[in-house]
């Protein structure tokens, strides 16, 4: 039996269902993230495993207990939220023993465990300040401590990343992921960046129109998307409308824009199909190993790479290319362009597509 | 070029000028004037005045009252204005649209057929009375006019809506989620509103705690109503000075000291409240 179980998790609002028989599982100690657009209903999928909301129908389950006749304050669970919702009148040591004051801990334990649980977000030297007085990464790490203070079954995160900079941000990523192992909480995050999801979870669950996409490793949620959806929102992809044409055990056959592409073996049946390639796996060749030859339309410097848009018979590609220190190809300039069968997806069309 | 910004709120500078500053610095200049019986105004330059009105009991006892009416005003209003501005805060739009205007209801009438409504409900043949009578709770009426509680209820009255929207104020600029923290660490409703909800509320007490005071303290219909000759406040103490003695010196000098004193109890309170929640509330 896994740790966390939503079960057939629906919730509507009017007309609107937000979240829509959303089933899926967390095992204990494991750091899971709903990922998703706004508005795919993942946020209100964490209110209600919170309690702020009730499920229109469907069940949730934590450690076998049904949590549904449990008020938010009586399930202990720890949540960091977006703003962080900072108690600004009290302290940081105020902030952090809340909890623990609600559970009638007092004295030397009390103090003991705020210590701790400071010293894990390391800002034991800060405990006695305001958090208007702390920066945005610090008060993040306040609201960390708040939530892990009481040691929660679950700990839940809000899009807990998303008012830091960019900088902060990716080292708060690595804080956060070490400070959850530490204090091997099973933990349930909400956020619509992709690379935060892929950066910090065991499994992702990917979210959109309050449906659930998929379910994977970060690594196998970039690199065999299911769906159109899927490999579209986590990293760039180049998608094309394409035809199945055969498969077999070793390989297919399929066709996009007139040309006849290979690829690796479907579990499609022939017919409309789509097909999707990662910008990085692309390579320019000569004119003779070309798959499809096009034109440079655009060109960006990133520094470690190049992005290069080409236009093709296929439609528009988007290149991704490893500045190697040589001069790119440029604006105008006719390309040929290759990659491995392998490296190429083959997903279901597009509903109401047809080719 | 620096000019402009000058010129540009001239009209308003003007305007602020004309109808404040100057009225305001002729009283001040009033004060120090004698004032005789027979020959009016003369224009000397002295702190009689201010020596009348300050060595004097009656004086003394009046500011007392003004002041105790203000500060009890204030009380009851933050008592009542902090959990209707909660409540108003936790409705849904529609419903808070109603229910803010039916908190700004009052201030839409005007202050004299609003104090004679209070005069009607509250006087010895006044309905409250009689009804008390007719259901034979009470043998002699009860004393509500021509008291210093009757002029305090009507002001509580009409300075509510003030503190209502101060609050108010204050509690939307807080973060929405905190309530939500607190309940989610094991906090009961209760200590939610006590231990979360009250403390960031009072940047909104204290300034609406600052409207109503000052507004308590000057006011003049209401007391003037409800108070008659009996209840006298300074303001209509001033009033009476101006329009019945003709000692305009002396009134001006009473309407000086309360503007004074009223500036003394505010930054004072201001003081207070800052040092206590200053460095939570910057």
């Amino acid at each position: 039996m896994a740790f966390l179980v939503l079960d057939g998790l629906t919730k509507t609002y009017g007309e609107v269902r937000a979240v829509d028989s959303l089933s899926c599982t967390v095992e204990k100690g494991e750091f899971v993230s709903l990922l998703g657009p706004s508005g795919c209903g993942k946020t209100t999928t964490l209110q209600m495993i919170a309690g702020f909301e009730t499920p229109t129908s469907g069940r949730i389950e934590l450690a076998g207990r049904n949590l549904a006749s449990i008020p938010a304050r009586q399930r202990g669970l720890g949540i960091v939220f977006q703003t962080y919702a900072l108690f600004m009148h009290m302290t940081v040591r105020e902030n952090v023993s809340f909890g623990l004051e609600m559970r009638k801990v007092s004295g030397r334990e009390l103090k003991t465990r705020v210590d701790r649980a400071l010293e894990m977000v390391h800002l034991g030297a800060l405990a006695d300040r305001y958090p208007r007085a702390m920066s945005g990464g610090q008060r993040q790490r306040v609201a960390l401590a708040r939530a892990l203070v009481i040691e929660p079954e679950l700990l839940l995160l809000d899009e807990p990343l998303s008012n830091l900079d960019a900088k902060l941000r990716e080292e708060m990523q690595l804080e956060l992921r070490r400070i959850q192992r530490e204090a091997g909480v099973t933990t349930v995050m909400v956020t619509h960046d992709q690379s935060e999801a892929l950066a910090m979870s065991d499994r992702v669950v990917v979210m959109n129109g309050g449906r659930l996409q998929q379910v994977d490793s970060p690594f196998d949620v970039y690199e065999t998307p299911k769906s159109s959806f899927v490999s579209t929102f986590l990293g760039k992809s180049n998608n094309f409308a394409a035809r199945l044409e055969s498969t077999t055990d070793t390989g297919s056959v399929l066709t996009s824009g007139g040309i006849t592409l290979s690829g690796p073996r479907a579990s499609l049946l022939p017919g409309a199909a789509e097909i999707a390639i990662r910008p990085e796996r692309i390579e320019l060749t000569g004119p003779e190993q070309g798959i499809v030859s096009g034109t440079v339309r655009e060109r960006i410097f990133l520094g470690a790479q190049w992005m290069l848009a080409i236009e093709t018979a296929m439609g528009e590609f988007l290149v991704a290319r490893r500045n190697s220190g040589n001069r790119e190809a440029d604006i105008g300039d006719t390309v040929h362009l290759v990659w491995a069968p392998q490296d190429l997806r083959i997903l279901p069309a597009k509903e109401g597509a047809r080719s | 070029m620096s000019a402009r910004p000058w010129l540009m709120s001239a009209p308003a500078l003007i305007l602020f000028g004309v109808l404040l500053l100057v009225p305001l610095g002729m009283t001040f200049v009033l004060s120090f004037n004698a004032f005789d019986f027979y020959e009016g105004i003369i224009p000397t330059t002295g702190l009689a005045n201010y020596a009348d009105v300050l060595g004097d009991s009656y004086y003394w006892e009046i500011f007392g009252r003004t002041f105790g009416i203000a500060l009890a005003t204030t009380a009851i209003c933050a008592l009542i204005g902090v959990p209707q501005a909660y409540i108003l805060y936790r409705l849904s739009p529609v419903w808070r649209s109603v229910v803010v205007l039916i908190v700004i209801g009052p201030l839409l009438i005007s202050v004299v057929v609003r104090t004679l409504g209070w005069a009607i409900l509250l006087g010895n043949r006044g309905v409250i009375n009689t009804a008390l009578k007719d259901w034979g709770l009470i043998e002699r009426p009860i004393k509500m006019m021509y008291t210093e509680g009757g002029i305090v209820l009507a002001l509580v009255h009409v300075f509510v809506p003030f503190m209502v929207l101060a609050v108010w104020a204050a509690l939307q600029r807080k973060d929405p989620s905190t309530e939500a923290a607190a309940e989610s660490l094991g906090a009961s409703p209760f200590t939610v509103f006590r231990r979360i909800v009250l403390p960031q509320t009072v940047p909104g007490i204290l300034s609406g705690s600052l409207i109503v005071f000052s507004m308590a303290a000057s006011s003049f219909a209401t007391p003037a109503i409800l108070g008659g000759r009996r209840v006298k406040v300074v303001a209509t103490t001033v009033y009476d000075e101006f329009m019945n003695t003709l000692n305009w010196p002396l009134g001006a000098a009473i309407a000086v000291t309360l503007l004074v004193a009223v500036m003394i109890i505010m930054i004072t309170w201001n003081r207070l409240v800052e040092r206590r929640y200053g460095e939570a509330l910057q």
